[in-house]
């Protein structure tokens, strides 16, 4: 199956790959996983204290589109605030790594990714 | 032959996850003889496609038993559970979490000093752990507890999904 540029763009260079302390109150982590393709996401922000992305990072175990899907979102995110992040949509991942049908569900697992890692961040802000 | 029949009726053994591969092979066969192609050159043209379509049916019904994820998936789908095509459903933290350090393992090996022991090592914990979920699941679908046995087939995917990866390592470290 052909990729497009964009996504072959992110698969190349991927953005922000790595890992930031997950014990960290400021950092907060997306554990995602699509068992039909076996694909695995660990996306993390780290947060300032006005609640703005201040960084972002990921690693993703999968296909090309779900690794530039993770990728463009932690490019996208930093300097979102909570809320911003947490709307983000997959439609808008699709549209601008031009996704075709058979791999919008990697764009939805980056979605779920992001919001799994705000509402990590917030239940360690409440526990405080 | 009757196409109708779920594969655990075409080969005459019982809907459940442990099954006699033997058992299987050997209605395969019987099966199989009744239809091969060559036999039936005296058919005419509809008769022969038929005959293709059956034999396609059979195949298709044999490699789905033999393969312990397949079977599992398939034995979900009898019970209207597709585990096959699901996009987002929630799976464990702490089991996403392991997968996430066995695929990061696995990534480190090539620079280990001794790559193929680790590979052993790691190919080794894989397959314990699908054991155990194919153990467990046969279990849990026999007590009809489908939701539960469905976890445990997503688990197997992601782990089937590895134990290719590892494969694949393998391969690339023999060149």
């Amino acid at each position: 199956m052909a990729y497009s540029d964009q996504v072959i763009d992110h698969y190349e260079n991927p953005r922000n790959v790595g890992k930031m302390d997950d014990k960290d109150e400021n950092v907060g982590t997306g554990m995602v996983g699509a068992p039909a393709c076996g694909d695995v996401m660990r996306l993390q922000i780290k947060v300032s204290d006005e609640g703005v992305i201040e960084d972002a990072k990921f690693k993703t175990y999968g296909c090309g589109s779900a690794i530039a899907s993770s990728s463009l979102v932690t490019e996208w995110v930093k300097g979102m605030t909570l809320d911003e992040a947490a709307e983000l949509k997959n439609t808008s991942i699709a549209e601008e790594l031009a996704l075709p049908p058979v791999k919008i569900h990697c764009s939805v697992l980056a979605e779920d990714a992001i919001k799994a890692a705000v509402a990590d961040y917030k239940e360690k802000q409440d526990k405080k | 032959m009757d196409i109708s029949k779920n594969y655990f009726e075409l080969f005459a053994l019982p809907v459940s996850f442990h099954i006699d591969l033997n058992l299987l092979s050997a209605h395969y066969l019987e099966l199989q003889k009744t239809l091969h192609p060559d036999r039936h050159a005296h058919l005419s043209d509809r008769e022969r496609r038929l005959s293709e379509q059956y034999t396609a049916f059979l195949n298709e019904a044999l490699t789905t038993l033999k393969s312990p994820l397949r079977r599992a998936q398939y034995l979900l789908g009898l019970v209207g559970l597709d585990v096959t095509g699901e996009s987002s459903v929630a799976i464990e933290p702490m089991f996403l979490m392991q997968q996430m350090e066995l695929r990061e393992r696995l990534e480190e090996i090539p620079q280990q000093a001794d790559p193929f022991e680790e590979l052993d090592e790691l190919s080794d914990e894989v397959d314990a752990m699908l054991k155990q979920l194919r153990e467990a699941f046969a279990g849990l679908y026999a007590e009809q507890k489908f939701e539960d046995a469905a976890a445990n087939v997503r688990k197997m995917q992601f782990l089937e999904k590895l134990a290719i990866e590892i494969e694949n390592l393998e391969d690339r470290l023999d060149d």
